[in-house]
């Protein structure tokens, strides 16, 4: 079960010919706990009912979620399973770490009451999973198929294509990158210890635990604590010595039930509340190192954001110009509402056929880390698409018609005519009219002060029609810098639908040549 | 497998139908002009009134069937425009009819291979799909090619370039035996017109150079280099006649009906804009290409065949 839910979501991102992505993702990610919340609180709708199912599952059977249906539980329960072949490893109970995992849920949640996503964007497992695979196995994904398409291709077999891999970031990348160490470490020498102390869904689910109706108890007349369960315990939840089983830990895995040599443990309908008989030890150290890493990492980053300013963009030696926001996709509503609700899961960024859609580093501003942006240098939002609007799970993009799609204006295409080649060179160019898939962006005859017989035409751009895509922008041959570049609408708003024109041409309507 | 060798054999034999049907027709007009005349051969051929395919086959006939241009064995590289993600009643990109019965009758003529790509504009698999070609060329037996990556391109010199000294052509450009281009005319905010000089920048990788460096001179200066057509189809059926070239609505787009076909790209781009309604003094390339010798725009000194369907 958990298999599949991991082999289901890894799939996902690892789709890089968009084959299937958009189509199944909203079933295959509909449990997923934190990107169904954000779409709960904004929705209210059928589609985000996932995050009551998750509740009311945990409510009856315990932290099934942490087992099966979350991939980064997963992930890490294969890496204890390279642990357990490279040498045994050896479970013992330990104490809760209820100071840190506490105070990291209840800051994840003061943080979303305020509106802020940032908690859930930087600690939601579903979507650092989705962040280890977009920046670490995808591209090696790619670049396999592309090996593959090579070889293929010696054979004259052109049926495997290769993939551009655009913009791997490697400051972008820093953050997941980390996390993957603590995560990677951690479930190599103590089990599912960052579920239990760091992950708020795990901490959220293991208050519901207490609760649940089905769970795992010792029979305290039959148990001998002998201590063989709590050795396989990879939540170290489970206290033979006083036949203690810690419900807030436990991921339902299961472990326990077959090795207990006398079946004392068991998974049952139990009314008792634990919290009780519970003995005192030791935090251990790997939970010190564990923490000591934390601080650093947030030492870090928040320097990071000091050292933020407002991203210059192409900028020209006569005429600075300063893109002052970022492009969030179509569908996003506003940048607000956008690094409000995202979770940086970067299945967007998966499914982007032009992968225009990039993560950001901090040009959202600190709380908006990662957080998807177009990137008009990488490509330009395809006028025919919906595949970010139709896989986001967390409700940061919404879906809509693709009619409605090309009406949103997601910015507005400036033009810098001291920048522009029919301006510098004196010479027809029109890449940024030729790719523009409204005309807003149109060639009109234009009168050089140098070149006044030369015949030219240079852009004009109709703002009501513009939707901001970028095309322009990433056609745009000039340098060093572009001439035309979109300025971000902090609130997306609707574009003009660009005018049916009749022909203005005359054309001679005989049945001969003009020739 | 078994369905594709049925519509292969029974496109097959349809075409051989046809072309008998047509080639009788064909007989009856060349039985009444002199026989100098027959002897020459055409510059240019115009067809006018049909649908794409059916205009072809009458055009290519008068040239002596595709048989003199693709010999057994060869390998054949069409090019046509696909650059955007739009269906065929736009006429954004080649007509795949067209596209579909170059193909074949390369075949027919004996072709061992034929393949098919565009370095396109939007993304590459949505023009290759939306523009209805990816199917005609699976339907005829050819081999789309990908486009999409450096990797498929060599640097080549352009000696005779003035702005353009060297260009990334694709490798089935310079690899194959036989290059058939087949453009789409269409308005264009740039370069006025898109025929088939302009759209030999499809088979170059990095085309920001050419717009910044005179975009008139470097696509005058590719059409010098050495490997050209061997033969230029233009597809003039629907032509968009403004908001080119990715065009807007389906009213952007007049139907002509009509195809142009010849080995000289100067002339057949001088004839496509006298259709277009427009001079060929207003398409500057068409100038330069002429005076760099690449060909003739002299329409009235060329010996143009013109066709009704």
């Amino acid at each position: 079960m958990s298999l599949l839910f991991f082999i289901g979501t890894t799939v996902l991102f690892l789709d890089i010919k968009n084959a299937f992505v958009t189509e199944v993702s909203s079933t295959v990610l509909f449990l997923q706990l934190i990107p169904a919340l954000m779409k709960f609180i904004y929705l209210l709708g059928f589609s985000a009912i996932g995050f009551l199912v998750v509740i009311l599952l945990t409510a009856i059977f315990g932290r099934v979620y942490c087992s099966s249906i979350c991939p980064l539980g997963t992930l890490q329960d294969i890496f204890t399973a390279i642990s357990k072949r490279v040498k045994k490893i050896k479970y013992k109970f330990s104490e809760p770490s209820n100071k840190v995992r506490y105070s990291i849920l209840g800051i994840v949640s003061l943080l979303l009451i305020f509106g802020l996503s940032i908690g859930v964007l930087l600690l939601d497992p579903f979507s650092n999973f989705g962040r280890f695979v977009t920046f670490f196995l995808r591209p090696i994904v790619m670049l396999a198929n592309n090996g593959i398409a090579s070889s293929l291709e010696l054979f004259d077999n052109y049926s495997v294509y290769p993939v551009e891999v655009k913009g791997f970031d490697i400051i972008a990348s820093l953050m997941p990158f980390i996390l993957f160490v603590i995560v990677f470490v951690l479930s190599y020498k103590y089990g599912r210890l960052y579920c239990n102390s760091v992950c708020p869904v795990g901490t959220l689910l293991g208050l519901l635990s207490k609760f649940s109706i089905f769970r795992i108890v010792i029979d305290k007349n039959s148990c001998s604590g002998c201590g063989v369960c709590a050795r396989v315990c990879k939540s170290e939840c489970i206290d033979s010595l006083n036949h203690y089983v810690d419900e807030t830990r436990c991921v339902e895995c299961f472990n326990c039930l077959g090795v207990c040599p006398s079946t004392s443990i068991e998974y049952k309908v139990s009314k008792k509340i634990t919290g009780q008989n519970k003995p005192e030890g030791d935090a251990n150290s790997g939970k010190r190192d564990f923490i000591k890493k934390v601080g650093l990492f947030i030492f870090v980053t928040t320097g990071l954001a000091k050292a933020q300013e407002k991203i210059k963009v192409y900028v020209d030696n006569d005429v600075p110009v300063i893109r002052t926001n970022p492009i969030a996709p179509p569908g996003s509503i506003s940048i607000e509402h956008f690094t409000n609700q995202c979770t940086a899961c970067h299945l967007c960024i998966s499914a982007c056929p032009t992968q225009v859609l990039q993560p950001s580093f901090l040009e959202y501003g600190f709380i908006g880390m990662l957080q998807p942006l177009l990137n008009n240098s990488k490509g330009f939002c395809n006028y025919e698409c919906t595949a970010c609007l139709d896989v986001c799970p967390a409700g940061a993009i919404l879906p809509s018609q693709l009619a409605n799609k090309k009406l949103i204006q997601i910015g507005k295409a400036k033009f810098i005519k001291e920048n522009c080649v029919v301006e510098t060179q004196g010479t027809d160019c029109g890449a940024c009219a030729e790719h523009c898939p409204t005309k807003a962006v149109k060639m009109m005859p234009y009168v050089h002060e140098k070149y006044p017989d030369k015949n030219l035409k240079i852009p004009e751009v109709t703002e009501e029609t513009c939707i901001g895509c970028g095309a322009c922008e990433y056609a745009c041959p000039s340098k060093p810098w572009k001439s035309i570049y979109v300025e971000s609408n902090v609130v997306h708003a609707l574009a003009k639908k660009p005018p049916e024109q009749d022909i203005e041409q005359e054309v001679s309507e005989g049945e001969d040549f003009p020739f | 497998m078994d369905r594709r060798k049925f519509l292969k054999s029974s496109i097959g034999a349809g075409i051989i139908a046809g072309a008998v049907g047509q080639f009788g027709k064909l007989s009856n007009i060349l039985a009444g002009t002199p026989q100098e005349e027959v002897k020459k051969e055409f510059d240019l051929v115009a067809v006018k009134g049909g649908e794409p395919d059916v205009m072809f086959d009458k055009g290519i006939a008068s040239l002596g069937g595709m048989k003199s241009f693709v010999k057994k064995g060869q390998t054949v590289c069409v090019k046509p425009n696909i650059g955007w993600d739009k269906t065929p009643e736009y006429a954004a990109n080649t007509h795949p009819k067209l596209v579909k019965r170059i193909i074949e009758s390369c075949f027919e003529a004996g072709a061992s291979d034929v393949y098919v790509f565009d370095n396109t504009c939007d993304e590459w698999r949505g023009c290759y799909e939306n523009s209805g070609i990816q199917k005609a060329v699976e339907e005829a037996g050819g081999k789309l090619v990908p486009g999409n990556d450096e990797k498929y391109y060599r640097e080549v010199q352009v000696p005779n370039g003035k702005r353009l000294k060297t260009a990334k052509v694709h490798e089935k450009v310079l690899d194959s035996d036989v290059f058939i281009n087949v453009p789409v005319l269409k308005s264009h905010g740039g370069a006025r017109l898109t025929i088939s000089m302009k759209n030999l920048m499809g088979v170059v990788w990095d085309r920001r150079f050419w717009h910044r460096n005179d975009l008139h001179q470097c696509i005058a200066d590719y059409a010098t280099f050495e490997r050209k057509p061997d033969l230029n189809v233009v597809d003039c059926y629907g032509v968009m006649m403004q908001n080119g070239p990715r065009g807007v609505s389906v009213k952007d787009v007049k139907f002509f009906k009509s195809l142009l076909i010849s080995k000289d790209m100067v002339a057949v781009d001088a004839a496509a804009t006298k259709l277009f309604g427009m001079e060929v003094d207003d398409v500057s390339y068409i100038n330069i290409a002429h005076e760099m010798k690449v060909g003739n725009k002299n329409l009235d000194s060329l010996n143009i065949n013109r066709l009704k369907v």
